[in-house]
């Protein structure tokens, strides 16, 4: 199932493990600007409703050798065959071929989760319970976002609820283009180290641009050909080499 | 279901010159089913009104026992298309005293298995947009189509059973209509082989299109990978096996003959050399996959077998020793003289498939696939295992009243 690309347009994302401290906070953008629902404490690791995910890894050596990474995971927005939108067996999973976001269409979604077996980030959370909030909470939800109902899959769409708003302006001034700068995904806007950037990856000139093409990026689980939008960055060899080994080499701790 | 010699209550309602048990001994043999029956659907219901949180799985573990037991339990239900294809198509009169109750279980196999994919899914009342947004692309799309299109065939197939009912024989009308239903069963017969040899297909290329897995997925021919047809041929090899173990197992209880030896032979050969080319197929796609399906993506293939839950053992369990050792024995005369034997080959060949089945959608899903994660375990809530034990139930009660009633093993009275 070949992507169909339309335009100058790729959304992506340059995730520099070096500057990630984390803290979480992307996780906590992540959750607010996308009214993600609370998941009670019987949810457990599993079956949070995290759009975005932090894994630890180690170095597995002792101090004062011992170093941690970490990698904030989300959907990898792949470009290539991309693994969801191939085995949706009702089209509820779609990629826009002027921009390469990755949606879902949660109205048509009916909770097969065979998207959540297909994908290899794991970047695809069920919504295992009805979406509620504590009762203060629901002041803080975003109008221009709808909560998922239970019983599907929902994912990261690069705060498509932003860029919809971004579109509009745009387009309220003339330009048929969203002008760089003008849409941000909450987790970059917020990442207090700057570990985030996000922006259209095919412009060379962009932020995003250079880092993606720069020596220090790379992507997850490349070899498998999907082609992800997100990349990650780094300057240490540990990190490289692990994330160049095999699956499970890692020392897994997550937030969420 | 013993037999005895005094009339049943129900005696009018009986297949005639058979002997059946008392109605209140086999309403007894009923009740415990039916318990377990309602404690399922309790469990179901559950399910329905509070979610799949009630289930043991999560986001790591998105499949669990619900879909293991439905493809293993729609390759025993291959025996009921097989054999319509072998008798109808291709004119194998020896399983002629079969093919109704191979029809039934099929039935039983193919509607349990819906039953629990509709509580498996978050939302089953938008089940029917698969038909109305159907994605090509998507093996589960071809799955469902050709599911559901099969059961409305197994029904289609089992009217003419019910039809042949001493009561609804009377009816003029329903004789005709079952006469000429009859003249039709080689169509829906071929109908229902095409149907089922994509369905079974397509549950085999559901794990092998993941190439986000890369130890679920295989290359193929054209569209499908080699486990779309490694499943058609795993579930033809395995379902004349269920159909050994079924009959054998009906016969016990009731103690009566239901069909020749010849017919037991005729599965057993049939299901002895279909497993000896599947394990040849599975073999050479297992030696493809190992040296150059994985390595193509960074993967030496045996690095997916570290993990001492899913060690080398369980591809050997599942080649040789519940594989070919089965396949092996099934086609021995020897085995063919030996009724233990032959059950025991047959239990070893369904369990060689169920491996194939659990390794497939559950081994999948335990390894890691990112660098920095850990190999995941899953254990199945009561609800889980309560609403499948519910189709288990529903199966038996099914096939229990179908045998009491209707013309399962048409040679009964004969062999009596």
């Amino acid at each position: 199932m070949k992507t169909e690309r339309i335009g100058n347009t790729r959304y992506g994302m340059a995730v520099d493990v070096d500057l990630c401290t984390g803290c979480g906070s992307c996780m906590v953008a992540c959750a607010i600007e996308n009214n993600t629902s609370v998941t009670p404490p019987e949810g457990g690791p599993n079956r949070g409703l995290t759009w975005m995910r932090v894994y630890r890894a180690n170095n597995g050596k002792a101090y004062p050798d011992a170093d941690t990474a970490y990698f904030p995971v989300m959907c990898q927005h792949c470009d290539h065959h991309t693994p969801c939108v191939m085995v949706c067996p009702q089209n509820a999973i779609d990629i826009d071929s002027e921009n390469g976001i990755v949606s879902t269409i949660p109205q048509r979604c009916f909770g097969c989760r065979y998207c959540m077996t297909a994908c290899p980030y794991h970047a695809r959370y069920y919504d295992w319970w009805d979406p509620v909030w504590p009762k203060e909470m629901e002041k803080t939800l975003s109008p221009d976002v709808s909560p998922r109902m239970r019983g599907i899959v929902e994912k990261c769409n690069f705060c498509h609820g932003r860029w919809q708003r971004a579109r509009a302006k745009a387009a309220a001034n003339g330009e048929r283009e969203i002008p760089p700068g003008e849409y941000v995904t909450a987790c970059s806007e917020c990442c207090p180290s700057g570990a985030i950037t996000f922006g259209n990856i095919l412009d060379e000139k962009s932020e995003v641009g250079k880092l993606v093409r720069s020596e220090r990026a790379f992507r997850l689980m490349e070899d498998v050909g999907s082609s992800p939008k997100v990349y990650y960055l780094t300057s240490r060899q540990w990190v490289r080499e692990m994330c160049d080994s095999l699956p499970g080499s890692g020392d897994e701790v997550t937030h969420g | 279901m013993a037999d005895v010699q005094s009339k049943p209550f129900d005696a009018s309602l009986l297949r005639r010159g058979t002997h059946k048990a008392p109605l209140s001994q086999f309403l007894m043999w009923l009740l415990p089913w039916f318990a377990l029956l309602g404690f399922g659907m309790f469990a179901s219901f559950l399910c329905f009104k509070y979610g799949l949180n009630q289930t043991g799985l999560d986001n790591r573990f998105a499949f669990g026992l619900w879909i293991f037991l439905d493809l293993a339990m729609i390759a025993f239900g291959a025996g009921a298309f097989f054999s319509g294809f072998l008798l109808y198509v291709l004119k194998r009169h020896e399983l002629k005293e079969l093919i109704n109750s191979a029809v039934v279980m099929g039935f039983i196999c193919y509607s349990g298995a819906i039953a629990v994919l509709v509580v498996d899914v978050g939302q089953p009342i938008r089940a029917w947009f698969t038909f109305y947004h159907p994605n090509v692309h998507s093996m589960l799309a071809e799955v469902t189509v050709c599911i559901t299109c099969y059961l409305i065939v197994l029904l289609i197939e089992y009217i003419p059973i019910m039809l042949k009912h001493r009561k609804l024989k009377s009816i003029p009308q329903l004789l005709v209509f079952e006469f000429e239903l009859h003249k039709l069963m080689v169509v829906f017969a071929s109908i229902g082989t095409f149907l089922s040899f994509f369905h079974q297909g397509s549950l085999g290329g559901l794990y092998g299109v993941l190439y986000g897995r890369p130890f679920a997925y295989r290359e193929g021919f054209a569209i499908w990978p080699s486990t779309f047809f490694l499943f058609i041929l795993s579930a033809i090899a395995v379902g004349p096996s269920f159909l050994i173990l079924m009959t054998t197992f009906v016969r016990k209880l009731t103690r009566k003959r239901l069909v020749g030896h010849v017919s037991y032979i005729f599965l057993a050969r049939l299901s002895g050399w279909l497993l000896i080319v599947y394990v040849l197929a599975k073999s050479i796609d297992t030696l493809i996959w190992l040296n150059r399906t994985a390595p193509a993506v960074g993967f030496l293939g045996f690095d997916f077998y570290t993990q001492p839950e899913f060690g080398t053992w369980i591809l050997f369990a599942e080649i040789a020793l519940f594989g070919l050792l089965p396949g092996m024995m099934l086609i021995s005369k020897k085995v063919h003289q030996s009724m233990p034997l032959m059950i025991t080959a047959a239990i070893l060949a369904c369990v060689g498939v169920a491996i194939n089945r659990y390794v497939m959608t559950i081994q999948t899903l335990a390894l890691p696939t990112l660098p920095f994660e850990g190999f995941a375990s899953y254990m199945p809530s009561w609800q889980e295992v309560g609403a499948f034990l519910s189709v288990l139930a529903y199966g038996v009660i099914l096939f229990s009243l179908s045998y009491r009633y209707l013309s399962l093993y048409p040679r009964e009275k004969e062999l009596g």
